[in-house]
Formats: C-alpha cells, structure tokens, sequence
C-alpha cells in the first residue's frame, strides 16, 4: 500500500495588520485594508464624538451655540476631516461591494478600475467638502 | 446497495444571516444618509431653529432611531470580524466583544434620549 508522506500545506492567514506595512498592496486590497481601517476608526473615535455634537446641536440654543464653538477648532475640524473621508471611503467603498455582489466588475481588471474609483472619488470628495469645512468657500 | 451519503450541511448558518443583515443595513445607512443631506440642502440656513425642528416631528425620530439601530448592528458584525481576524486570545477577544456590545447598546439609548430630548 502506497504511503503517502502528508506534504504539509501552504497555509494562507490574513495579514495582521502589524505586518501591512510590508506588503506590496495591489489597489483591491489597498481599498479592503482601509473599508476595515475607516469602519473601526469611525466606531472607536467617530461614532463617541460625533454622538457628543448631535446632542450638543440638539439640546438647547445654548448647548448648540457651543457645538459650534466646538467644530470651530482647528483639531475638530481636523477631526472631522478624518471621520468625513474614513465615512465616504466606508460607504463608497460599500457601495462597491453590494455592486460585486450583484456579480458585476468581478474580473481582474474591473476589480482593479472600480478600486481605483473608489479611492479617488473619496478623496476628491473629501477635498471638496473639506475645503467647505475650513471656510474656503 | 450502499447509498453514498449527501454532503453533510453543518453550522448554523449565522454566517448567513450576519452578511446579509451588514449589507441591508448597509442599503438604510445610505438610504438614512441621502434623507439627512436632502433635508440639509433643500431646507433653510443652519440654525439652531432649523436644526432642531427637522428632529421634531415623529417621523425624523424614529427614522432617526431605526437608522441607528441598523448602524448598531452594522458595526457588531464589522467589528467582531475585526476581533476574529486579529484577536486570537480567547479572553481578550471576549473583553472586546463583550465591551463593544455595552458601547453600541448605550450608544443606541443616548441617541434616544438625544431625540427625545428636542
């Protein structure tokens, strides 16, 4: 009877997140990486602050006069600039997902052109309406 | 003769339920946001009058609420995949899973008590 010797597979782990650095990341996966670092960067420090301003906004004209004196602070703002890209890359990004879903741009290169989309438009957006939040226009 | 059995099914298939429940939540969050900057771009300049008023009614709460709802759910799934992924210490991954759950049920009560409050 023939003995096979149990060649010990390739395993393939997920990359942890200590060892991104040192990846060559194609722009697919650049885009996962950062719908994972956008969705637990809003939950950790979005969702606590900006819970806190909605209740500021919201209480009183007084308590709404000091949220605005809040998100006049240049580290708010900055704050905000972060939280506003981490949610239009989230949601972009999301939106790319459920299209993939629906089995559309499955192929290497569609997957490759939508990520590529998705990067830029949330980042063009974010120019856009950042330039809004610190009074350019 | 010996029948060859079927392909055993096992598992619960919460892993069923937990992507689709990300991505109907996922379709309301979007849905939730296009509401919110439609009211801000059709209706008047930002006051503390406007503001509160477009939370006024019933209807902005409870949309409001259930919107948060699904978020809350959204971020339970994203976030113990996070802890799946990359916690692998049974304990910590419990403290985390655990404390997160607390995190997003209270956020969901302050955001209650936030609406209700205008």
């Amino acid at each position: 009877m023939p003995t096979a010797i149990a060649k010990p597979r390739r395993e393939f782990r997920n990359i942890h997140v200590t060892q991104i650095v040192g990846y060559r990341l194609p722009v697919p996966a650049l885009v996962s990486i950062l719908h994972r670092i956008s969705g637990a960067l809003l939950f950790f420090f979005g969702l606590p602050f900006l819970l806190y301003l909605f209740q500021q906004s919201l209480t009183s004209e007084i308590s709404f006069d000091s949220y605005r004196e809040i998100v006049a602070h240049p580290i708010a703002k900055l704050a905000l600039l972060v939280f506003l890209w981490a949610y239009l890359h989230h949601l972009i990004a999301g939106v790319r997902h459920l299209v993939m879903d629906l089995h559309y741009g499955l192929e290497k290169h569609s997957t490759k052109q939508s990520a590529t989309v998705v990067l830029v438009l949330s980042l063009a957006l974010t120019a856009v309406l950042g330039l809004k939040l610190f009074g350019v226009y | 003769m010996a029948k060859t059995p079927k392909k055993i099914v096992v598992g619960a298939h919460y892993g069923v339920g937990s992507y689709l429940g990300v991505r109907v939540t996922a379709v309301v969050l979007v849905l939730y946001t296009l509401v919110l900057i439609g009211a801000l771009v059709t209706g008047p300049e930002l006051s503390y009058l406007s503001w509160a008023s477009l939370f006024a009614g019933p209807w902005m709460k409870v949309l409001t609420l259930l919107a948060f709802g699904g978020l809350a759910y959204h971020v339970w799934v994203g976030m113990r995949n996070i802890y799946m992924d990359y916690i692998k210490p049974t304990g910590v991954r419990l403290v985390l899973q655990s404390a997160t759950i607390v995190a997003l049920v209270g956020y969901t009560i302050w955001t209650a008590t936030i609406l209700w409050s205008v």
